[in-house]
């Protein structure tokens, strides 16, 4: 009876696992069909002067563009790889100084009385405000233009930890306090753990406006990127160039953020189930 | 009335000595009494439940046993050892742990690890010898099976039990209870409670455990101490001379009916002064 009613209980959830697989597969299938149902519009829209009234290149102009002129162009792999490095630079040293920041705000009242006005104060300065200071400020272009990456990062990521501190349990730092705890101990065992799933949270936020304040800042001020490669499809009135540009861009920033999902997920085995009852099959 | 007592004639491990504690919050006119003059002697071993209404000081009695907070006036004796009084800061340690109402297994280790944290954290084992004994601890206490997966995956009941293994494995020489159970449902509730006998028989620590359930305190322990609320004062100490080892059944015996009866209307007046005063967590 009792082993009876096990094998079933097993049959049947077998059986709704493969039900969600096949759903998920018909998500992504929807998915699917939206973008080509997508560009298809796009395609015909720009074919017959619809849309952007025959200013705008279509997809597939684009694509055979990008081929003939981008695809073994060193110089454009080249800007993939300038960008990239400007946004991995900047992003880290904004989680570098921010998450320090964030948990010092969260711990120590003395030091959040002090310079938290300040921060509140810079905060809403949007990061391209920074552009002529920063480039007067720094020595080089490119240490301005990665300065005003790591703006754009650092103060949501600053926010996102300090409310995290906030939410971690009293009760954790009192048990690890009566286990024998130190305090830097518990900065490093308790607090750096408990906050890994709002420093990820911060970084999913932080990796999108990191990629759209470089973009902004290499059109101002840069020669090479992929902002600037948009920009000189448009100086030289080839949309198909900035299309190219654009959907290198999207391109670039969707890997990345897929890239913190995968890290969130390697780091924070242990909050699976919570992000399962969220609901977040990303 | 009061005969000064004295922890003299308690020995052993796990001799907890309240004396005469008090703590006041706040000065002035708004200042706040939550405990005034409670003075318990507890035996090694001897497990003492304290029960009353919400607000009673039962918390801040606890709180500064844990080393969380100081008393204003009186200490607290672990074995002849003075581990609370007025002046010093408060400083919790692994002789003196706590089991939180919700719950503070930390989330980022698995069971095993989250039990062998507190003698690696000491230096008193290293890291493999203590994951060694933590894994005999679960073994000697059931919970093996939940060795490797991390607290949310396992049910609250679990959660508890494993933080009770966490505190024993540290040998502490009292084991503070805050309420570990309130907010189980009624059937989890009488699992743990048949679980926590079973660990007590096994592993007979000195245990005091803050309740507001009478019927909970008088199943479980050799001693039921109620509180008045606020400013919080030992109100009953009464002896459970119910026969160990226990099992759940007892609470449908004459016996407990017998202590019940005695100590209902202690616990049924405060929780209604309680009320009265504005309080309306009632226990």
């Amino acid at each position: 009876m009792q082993a009876a009613s096990l094998t079933d209980g097993s049959a049947r959830s077998s059986a709704l696992a493969r039900a969600r697989r096949l759903s998920l597969g018909r998500a992504q299938w929807r998915g699917a069909i939206a973008i080509v149902a997508f560009v298809a519009l796009w395609q015909a829209g720009a074919a017959t002067g619809l849309i952007g009234g025959g200013n705008l290149a279509s997809p597939w102009e684009s694509f055979l563009v990008f081929l003939r002129d981008y695809a073994g162009d060193a110089a454009y792999w080249q800007g993939w790889l300038i960008s990239i490095q400007r946004v991995v630079l900047g992003f880290v040293v904004a989680q570098v100084l921010g998450v320090p920041l964030g948990i010092l705000f969260g711990t120590s009242r003395r030091f959040r009385r002090l310079v938290f006005p300040v921060f509140e104060l810079l905060r809403p300065i949007p990061p391209l405000a920074w552009v002529p200071l920063s480039i007067l400020f720094w020595p080089t272009t490119e240490s301005s233009i990665v300065f005003i990456t790591m703006l754009g990062a650092f103060f949501i990521i600053v926010i996102n930890v300090f409310d995290g501190v906030r939410s971690v349990p009293e009760a954790y730092v009192w048990q690890a306090r009566s286990l024998g705890a130190k305090p830097w101990t518990i900065v490093r065992r308790i607090y750096l753990p408990a906050l890994l799933p709002a420093i990820a949270a911060g970084m999913t936020l932080g990796i999108t406006v990191t990629w759209n304040v470089l973009i902004a800042a290499e059109m101002i001020a840069s020669d090479a990127g992929l902002g600037r490669l948009t920009w000189e499809g448009y100086v030289s009135g080839a949309s198909a160039v900035v299309i190219v540009g654009m959907v290198s861009i999207g391109v670039a920033g969707a890997l990345s953020s897929a890239l913190i999902v995968w890290l969130e997920r390697r780091l924070t085995p242990w909050a699976e189930d919570e992000r399962r009852r969220r609901g977040g099959s990303r | 009335m009061n005969a000064p007592a004295t922890d003299t004639a308690v020995t052993g491990r796990g001799a907890v000595f309240i004396d005469g504690v008090s703590k006041t919050y706040g000065s002035g006119p708004g200042a706040v009494e939550a405990l005034s003059a409670c003075t318990l002697a507890i035996e090694p071993g001897q497990f003492v439940a304290i029960v009353g209404p919400s607000g009673c000081g039962k918390s801040t009695l606890i709180n500064i046993l844990a080393g969380f907070d100081q008393p204003t006036d009186g200490s607290i004796r672990i074995d002849g050892r003075v581990v609370a009084r007025p002046g010093d800061p408060p400083r919790p340690g692994p002789d003196r742990l706590v089991v939180f109402q919700h719950g503070a297994l930390f989330p980022w280790m698995t069971v095993l690890d989250n039990v062998a944290y507190g003698p690696s954290r000491q230096g008193r084992l290293s890291r493999a010898e203590a994951r060694r004994e933590a894994s005999a601890l679960l073994q000697r206490l059931g919970l093996s099976p939940l060795a490797d997966r991390y607290p949310a995956q396992i049910s609250s009941g679990g959660q508890r039990r494993v933080e009770i293994a966490r505190a024993l494995m540290n040998d502490p020489a009292v084991l503070i209870l805050d309420e570990p159970f309130r907010a189980m449902d009624s059937l989890t509730k009488q699992r743990m409670h048949a679980t926590v006998l079973e660990m007590h028989a096994l592993i007979p620590k000195t245990v005091l455990f803050v309740t507001h359930d009478l019927d909970e305190a008088l199943l479980l322990s050799d001693r039921v101490v109620v509180m008045t609320t606020r400013p919080g004062r030992i109100k009953l100490d009464v002896a459970v001379d119910l026969p160990r080892p226990r099992g759940v059944e007892v609470a449908a015996g004459e016996a407990f009916l017998a202590l019940k009866r005695r100590t209902h209307e202690a616990v049924y007046e405060e929780a209604r002064r309680a009320f009265e005063a504005g309080e309306r967590e009632l226990a």
